[in-house]
């Protein structure tokens, strides 16, 4: 049974010119001990329908699913109270920025400590041995100090140790990470994501890695979600998404990556993704795509079967497969 | 959004403080308040002064023994309540006016210098505000009147000197962040002299926080114009200043409710309205809070 | 930490001398001879005014008088009150704990409504609460306190009848001041009502003197608590599946309480500002009616001193929230 399964998410901003769709009819399937990368660029709502699932969202965002469910549990229908058993426990999450994201007000033990407080309710003595004990997993040098120290006092890389250890500090079936190295330096995002997969070896827990970062995506997962516009355009396992990619849109992505350019400039997809105001009525990636024709500019395209990758697409690309 | 960034900073401005209802509910009564300030003998059915000796302490046309022709009724002295309200507000607005005028020209000058000039200079004039601000306002204008000797006037000096400290490090702390910007340096470059660049290419930035600021202190003029008639130390009886009134009014608390609230009211909705309008002024000039 | 305690003790020196600067020259500028005015009514010999003026040092010149008047402040020595005879120091002290009592009382007040309404205000943004608030807030701040105690005293005293008018303490019960505040006085007294009718004197003035600190703790709150919330450290603790009132009461309020705590401290200037208006309507035996009574009888070493007491107080008090921010704020603490 999957871990976490998502039908039909849609979630929806008020905001002042009227209403604004982020995610559009997305599903999300996570098994157990699974990585999945979510790639999209900015704006194409990978974030938000994260947030939705961890009840995250400001109050101006109108949520609605078919399902919603996590480990057979039915958040929908949950209260936010049971929820909130869940949610920190056995979902966790880190986000994009590490150094805004702990409170610089209390010292890292006690950001630490505070989950296991609530979700394990272990005594004081446990949650000091259990906090070493994690960032020790994460790779902070000199823990006994670090726990009394203020985020202000942690360069970036360690705030995203520090934030992880938090994540993992209940041992959580689903972690999250949000962009997790976009803020860092390059030496140090590698170091970030080694860590992560090695914690989710080690853990065995799900992963689901949001990220616009295709060399990340390679590197690290096991299957692909590509959202493009608030949709899903195409989920594949890593290595025939590579191989094969079936949307055009996907295709432009891989084709950006500077190890497989063919060319001494490295090919651009152009123009940005459609707005509030801007939104075709055919195909969302019509006005940038190569392909594009007249059905593409005015029908919204169908979704084609597994085999085709689930693309959102008129054409998909690759072939018969 | 867009439409209102085309247009010029004040259309801009008024996109943004239309926006907050209380503050343009805010200008209507302030407008409707320097209306009637201006205006007051044509609109004042009696001269303030005027005592009605056959009645007195009259209660307010609507209740039982009043009469139309004292719509709020009179005071201890059988003066027409609305006619004298009606008149206070000439020195209410008269009290505002002044004060913020010489408070922030006076402020917005030393502030200048202080922000232009060498350390010590700089530091002089901090220091001298700090001693200002140590003591409460209200304590030291009251000081003030009483070494002048109580009078409407000395009072708004008193409560200029008082106000006039946050001008100056209003104005300080704009031009020091203002300073060091580019176009600065570059009319700096091109030679311009320091008063052209205190006045002329400063000034002009470092006005939204400042006209927030005189709005706040307009309001706290009349209150504090008012504290000081009400404690003897502002206007002198029989001046129909709404804090004098007040004062007058205090022995009649028990027995005519209407001499003491509709002074009080006066000011309240007076100040109310300018505060709600100084809200709207920030908001609508913080450059922070715009949504993009 | 002990850099930034040292840098705010230096810049409080002359800033004080300034103050004394102030108190000294407010005597020297009044019109009309001191020494006449305290003689009053009954006029001075030639003989006994020289006396007089070579007695408070007036024949010197003023950098030595001021001197002289400095090394007497630092010593206690604030002069002699021209009514009372006695010194304005020791007057100060006896009248000091009735005010203390009518402002902590006030900012108790102010604090306990004022933090928690503008916390759910800010909680519930743009709902009718949060709307209700903020209107009745912003007519607080506007509020002639004068005025609002004349109201209170018709409503709560005249109509009602439920408090007292004036004074701290019903007629009926007499007793020597111990701490000099009479919520304790009246308890160690043992006099059984007492307490009660401490209580019921202190209610209005606390109300009146507690308006304008309620109306800008409350929408300094909300204000800070609004800018706290979007943060992506509360986001953080939301992800923890923490509750709403840990969330918002500690993880948010804990951080919009540092520009909170600096309101507070300011408000000390306004409460004093406030305690003269509330304390003359009450008749309440404090420093504020003190300083205006003694303006009103020219009395003027006891102005003089009050002035110099009062603002070094404020100066003191802004100085303690500044120490005090520097410990909650934990940027300002960590730099050793």
């Amino acid at each position: 049974m999957a871990l976490l399964s998502i039908r039909n998410l849609s979630v929806e901003f008020a905001t002042a010119s009227g209403s604004f769709r982020a995610v559009d009819a997305i599903d999300v399937t996570v098994d157990p001990g699974d990585i999945l990368a979510i790639v999209g660029e900015s704006g194409s709502g990978k974030s938000v329908s994260m947030l939705a699932l961890m009840g995250l969202l400001p109050w101006t965002a109108t949520v609605t699913a078919d399902e919603m469910r996590f480990d057979g549990k039915d958040l929908r229908a949950m209260t936010p109270r049971t929820r909130r058993r869940i949610i920190g426990k056995d979902i966790a999450m880190i986000f994009q920025e590490p150094m805004s994201s702990l409170n610089p007000c209390f010292t890292v033990g006690f950001q630490i400590k505070e989950g296991l407080k609530k979700h394990l309710g272990l005594d004081a003595r446990a949650r000091h041995a259990r906090a070493l004990e994690l960032m020790e997993m994460v790779g902070i040098p000199d823990p006994v100090r670090r726990l009394s120290a203020y985020p202000h006092q942690m360069s970036g890389g360690m705030s995203q140790r520090v934030m992880i250890a938090m994540a993992i500090a209940c041992r959580p079936r689903l972690l999250i990470a949000d962009e997790p190295t976009t803020a860092l330096d390059v030496t140090i995002q590698a170091q970030i994501l080694d860590l992560l997969t090695a914690l989710q070896a080690e853990t065995g827990m799900a992963l689901i890695l949001i990220t616009h970062d295709m060399g990340v995506v390679a590197e690290t997962a096991r299957r692909v979600s590509v959202q493009y516009a608030g949709q899903k355009v195409e989920e594949q396992p890593v290595g025939p998404l590579f191989a094969t990619p079936h949307h055009p849109y996907t295709s432009a992505l891989l084709a950006a990556l500077p190890e497989r350019a063919t060319t001494r400039l490295l090919p651009t997809i152009p123009g940005v993704v459609p707005g509030q105001f801007d939104r075709p009525p055919g195909c969302l990636f019509a006005p940038r795509c190569a392909f594009a024709d007249a059905t593409c500019q005015n029908t919204p395209p169908p979704v084609q079967p597994p085999a085709k990758g689930l693309v959102r697409c008129h054409y998909p690309l690759g072939g018969p497969a | 959004m867009s439409v209102a960034l085309r247009q010029g900073p004040l259309a801009e401005f008024w996109y943004y403080f239309r926006e907050n209802r209380g503050a343009v509910i805010g200008l209507w009564v302030f407008a409707a308040f320097a209306f009637v300030a201006l205006f007051a003998p044509l609109l004042a059915p009696y001269d303030p002064t005027q005592q009605f000796r056959q009645s007195v302490l009259l209660p307010p046309a609507w209740i039982a023994g009043g009469d139309w022709a004292f719509p709020l009724g009179t005071d201890p002295l059988g003066r027409d309540m609305l006619s004298r309200l009606i008149h206070g507000a000439r020195y209410s607005f008269f009290v505002g006016i002044v004060v913020v005028v010489v408070a922030a020209s006076g402020g917005i000058l030393l502030g200048l210098i202080a922000g232009f000039s060498p350390r010590w200079l700089d530091s002089l004039i901090m220091r001298l505000m700090d001693v200002i601000l140590a003591f409460p306002s209200l304590l030291l204008a009251l000081v003030l009147v009483a070494i002048l000797g109580p009078s409407l006037t000395n009072a708004m000096i008193a409560i200029a000197l008082v106000l006039q400290p946050h001008y100056v490090r209003l104005t300080r702390a704009s031009v020091l962040s203002e300073r060091t910007r580019d176009y600065v340096v570059s009319a700096r470059v091109a030679g311009a002299r320091l008063p052209r660049l205190m006045f002329v290419t400063v000034l002009p930035n470092c006005l939204a926080p400042i006209i927030v600021q005189a709005a706040l202190s307009f309001s706290t003029a009349i209150l504090d114009a008012a504290a000081l008639g009400f404690l003897g130390m502002g206007a002198q009886p029989p001046t129909p200043e709404w804090g004098t009134m007040l004062a007058e009014a205090r022995e009649f608390i028990l027995r005519a409710w209407w001499v003491v609230t509709f002074p009080g009211v006066a000011i309240l909705v007076t100040v109310l309205a300018i505060n709600l309008m100084g809200d709207g002024l920030r908001d609508a000039l913080d450059p922070k809070l715009k949504r993009s | 930490m002990i850099r930034y305690l040292l840098a705010r003790l230096l810049t409080f020196v002359p800033t004080f001398l300034g103050v004394t600067l102030i108190s000294f020259a407010f005597i020297r500028v009044l019109p009309g001879d001191p020494i006449i005015v305290m003689a009053g009514e009954r006029g001075l010999t030639e003989e006994r005014y020289a006396e007089l003026v070579t007695q408070f040092g007036f024949d010197k010149p003023l950098p030595v008088q001021f001197w002289t008047y400095l090394t007497g402040v630092l010593q206690g020595d604030l002069g002699v009150s021209y009514v009372t005879k006695r010194p304005v120091w020791d007057e100060f002290f006896a009248l000091f704990p009735a005010t203390l009592e009518l402002s902590l009382c006030a900012i108790v007040f102010a604090i306990a409504i004022g933090l928690p309404a503008g916390v759910i205000a800010a909680v519930n943004r743009g709902k009718l609460f949060d709307r209700a608030l903020m209107s009745t807030a912003l007519v607080g701040y506007s509020m002639p306190i004068f005025w609002w105690a004349l109201l209170l005293i018709i409503v709560f005293s005249g109509n009602l009848g439920w408090t007292p008018v004036s004074g701290r303490m019903g007629l009926l019960y007499f007793f020597e001041p111990v701490t000099g505040f009479m919520l304790i006085d009246s308890v160690l007294s043992g006099q059984s009502g007492a307490f009660g009718s401490a209580v019921r004197h202190l209610i209005l003035p606390t109300i009146v003197l507690g308006t304008i600190p309620l109306a800008v703790i409350a929408r300094q709150t909300r204000s800070a608590m609004l800018e706290v919330l979007s943060e992506d450290y509360i986001r953080t603790a939301r992800a923890k599946g923490l509750s709403p009132l840990r969330v918002n009461g500690l993880h948010a309020l804990r951080n919009a309480m540092i520009p909170v705590v600096t309101v507070i401290g300011l408000s000390v200037g306004t409460l004093l500002a406030g305690a003269i208006l509330t304390e003359t309507i009450f008749s309440w035996p404090g420093i504020g009616k003190w300083m205006v009574d003694s303006i009103f009888r020219r009395d003027y070493p006891v102005v003089q001193g009050g002035l110099l007491l009062i603002a070094s107080m404020v100066m003191v008090v802004n100085l303690t929230v500044d120490i005090l921010y520097g410990f909650i704020n934990p940027k300002i603490r960590a730099r050793k």
